[in-house]
């Protein structure tokens, strides 16, 4: 409750200041700039593997002048918060084998660089293919004597958005070939697959329609690569399997759940379809 | 109300769902020609007054994909398909009996929902809920709903 709050204080403070801020900046951003530094790349030529369209989007382009400013710094970004809680984590000692994160991996900046950019990856030990969310855990289980996070709660979708932000700016790269590649064809089945009475696929509303409107929403190419969001409709963090859930549910279909093998395979697909846009993760939406 | 009329109306439902219940065409058994369904789901004409609540968000939730300007107050009108202004020029009312009720009949591969059919989903869920679906299914319209959406689609005319 107590962060929720804190969250929506921040968010309305970060609009006050846009007000403020709102004879400078007359026209809406066209571009991703964070903090001034990060330039990234949010419109780019399609991956090989995509023949659905030229150039992929990402989700902030989609977004209102309003929701694009807050991410463009960290001043303002209301999911900061929930990465610094995340960075004391990553120090703190947790687990049977009296270890913390930064015991094997140091500086999070150092040891966590370009790691998002290129999950869901194939773990040979594990002979599967693996979410950040599944490694964190791993290491959590396995190396630290500890009890798993929640797949979706709000300890493990800060660690991830740590990790993330380590890696901003740089360009999705997921391995969809080799032994991952017949995860990724699940993935890509799933993708198109008319779900519930709605009979509805991602590729229906994602693929087929972005940038009209559906109901009140304007629809994006559903990228992952902002994941984890910070949504300013439930003010907190979202993971990109909570948001595949609320896509699947909202065709009356029965969903997967978070971390399902099914939705392991999703996200790999739907990140590969991202392959050269940045990492931005955090990002916000509506 | 008086006792009266309010035993008048009672009489007036009853009636109504009895026969409902004796003509309705079940989902199932709807007969497609080239897309268009020729007689009523219910054997009876629909009420073109219910349409705009039907088109609405809630049960059609048309409004999501398609534009209506006769309706400025629905707000949020979607783009996906095509505006429906003038469909009951363009479409015969069997031919719009078709689309509403499974509209995959008329256009291949619709991205529009079948609203009155029960069977070939994949992960039925329970409504919104995103649990399985357990138990007899029930269209997303009934046969009555899409009846008085037809009825109102034929007033849309240029
Ligand atoms: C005891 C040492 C140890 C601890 C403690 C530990 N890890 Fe790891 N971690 C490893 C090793 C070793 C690997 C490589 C394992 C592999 O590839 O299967 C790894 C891999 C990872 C990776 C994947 C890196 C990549 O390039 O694919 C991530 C992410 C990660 N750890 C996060 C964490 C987090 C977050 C914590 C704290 C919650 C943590 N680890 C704690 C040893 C540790
Ligand atoms: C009925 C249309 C519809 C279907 C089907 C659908 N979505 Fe969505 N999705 C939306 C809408 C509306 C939004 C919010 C606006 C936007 O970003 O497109 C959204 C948002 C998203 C986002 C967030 C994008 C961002 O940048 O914040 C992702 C990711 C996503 N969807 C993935 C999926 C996947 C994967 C599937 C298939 C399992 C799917 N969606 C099916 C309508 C749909
Ligand atoms: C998920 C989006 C969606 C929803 C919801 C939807 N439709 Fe459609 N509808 C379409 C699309 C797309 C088309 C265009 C036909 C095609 O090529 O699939 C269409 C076509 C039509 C047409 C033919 C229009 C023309 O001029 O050719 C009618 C009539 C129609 N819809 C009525 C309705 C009614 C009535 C409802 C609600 C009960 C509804 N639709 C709900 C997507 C939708």
């Amino acid at each position: 409750m107590f962060q929720g709050k804190g969250a929506l204080a921040l968010a309305i403070g970060g609009a006050l200041s846009l007000i403020a801020a709102g004879s400078v900046v007359a026209d809406e951003p066209a571009k991703l700039v964070v903090n001034g530094e990060i330039e990234m790349v949010t419109e780019t030529e399609a991956p090989a593997h995509l023949d659905a369209f030229d150039t992929i989007y990402s989700g902030w382009t989609f977004r209102t002048p309003e929701t694009r400013m807050l991410q463009m710094d960290d001043f303002d970004n209301p999911a900061m918060v929930f990465v610094d809680q995340a960075a004391e984590a990553w120090d703190t000692v947790d687990g049977s084998e009296g270890k913390s994160c930064a015991s094997c991996h140091g500086d999070v900046a150092e040891g966590m660089a370009g790691v998002r950019a290129v999950y869901p990856k194939w773990n040979e030990a594990a002979g599967k293919v693996r979410t950040l969310v599944q490694q964190v855990n791993d290491c959590r289980e396995t190396r630290m004597g500890a009890e798993p996070w929640k797949y979706d709660g709000g300890k493990m979708v800060a660690m991830e958005s740590l990790i993330s932000v380590q890696s901003r700016g740089m360009p999705v790269n997921v391995a969809i070939d080799g032994p991952a590649q017949s995860t990724w064809e699940q993935g890509k089945d799933l993708y198109y697959t008319r779900f519930g009475q709605l009979e509805l696929s991602c590729a229906n509303c994602h693929e087929n329609n972005y940038g009209t409107m559906i109901r009140a929403d304007h629809l994006s190419q559903g990228q992952i690569n902002g994941f984890p969001v910070y949504r300013l409709k439930n003010t907190k963090l979202n993971t990109a399997h909570a948001r595949f859930k609320g896509c699947v549910r909202d065709t009356r279909a029965e969903t997967f759940n978070p971390g399902s093998p099914e939705f392991v395979a999703l996200e790999l697909y739907v990140a590969s379809r991202g392959n050269g846009l940045s990492v931005e993760a955090p990002s916000v939406r509506n | 109300m008086s006792a009266g009329l309010w035993l008048a109306l009672a009489g007036g439902l009853l009636g109504a769902t009895m026969a409902q219940a004796e003509g309705v065409v079940a989902p199932s058994d709807v007969v497609f020609e080239d897309g268009a369904v020729a007689v009523s789901l219910t054997g009876a004409p629909g009420n073109p007054e219910n349409g705009p609540d039907i088109i609405n968000k809630g049960s059609g939730n048309c409004i999501a994909c398609h534009q209506v300007s006769a309706l400025p107050d629905l707000a949020f009108q979607g783009e996906i398909g095509p505006p429906l202004d003038g469909v009951g020029d363009r479409w015969s009312e069997a031919q719009l009996r078709g689309i509403v009720a499974n509209a995959k009949m008329m256009f291949d591969e619709s991205m529009m929902p079948a609203f009155y059919k029960t069977e070939g989903f994949i992960r039925l869920g329970d409504e919104f809920t995103g649990k399985a679906h357990a138990g007899e299914v029930t269209p997303i319209l009934t046969a009555e709903q899409v009846e008085d959406v037809v009825a109102y689609l034929l007033t849309l005319k240029d």
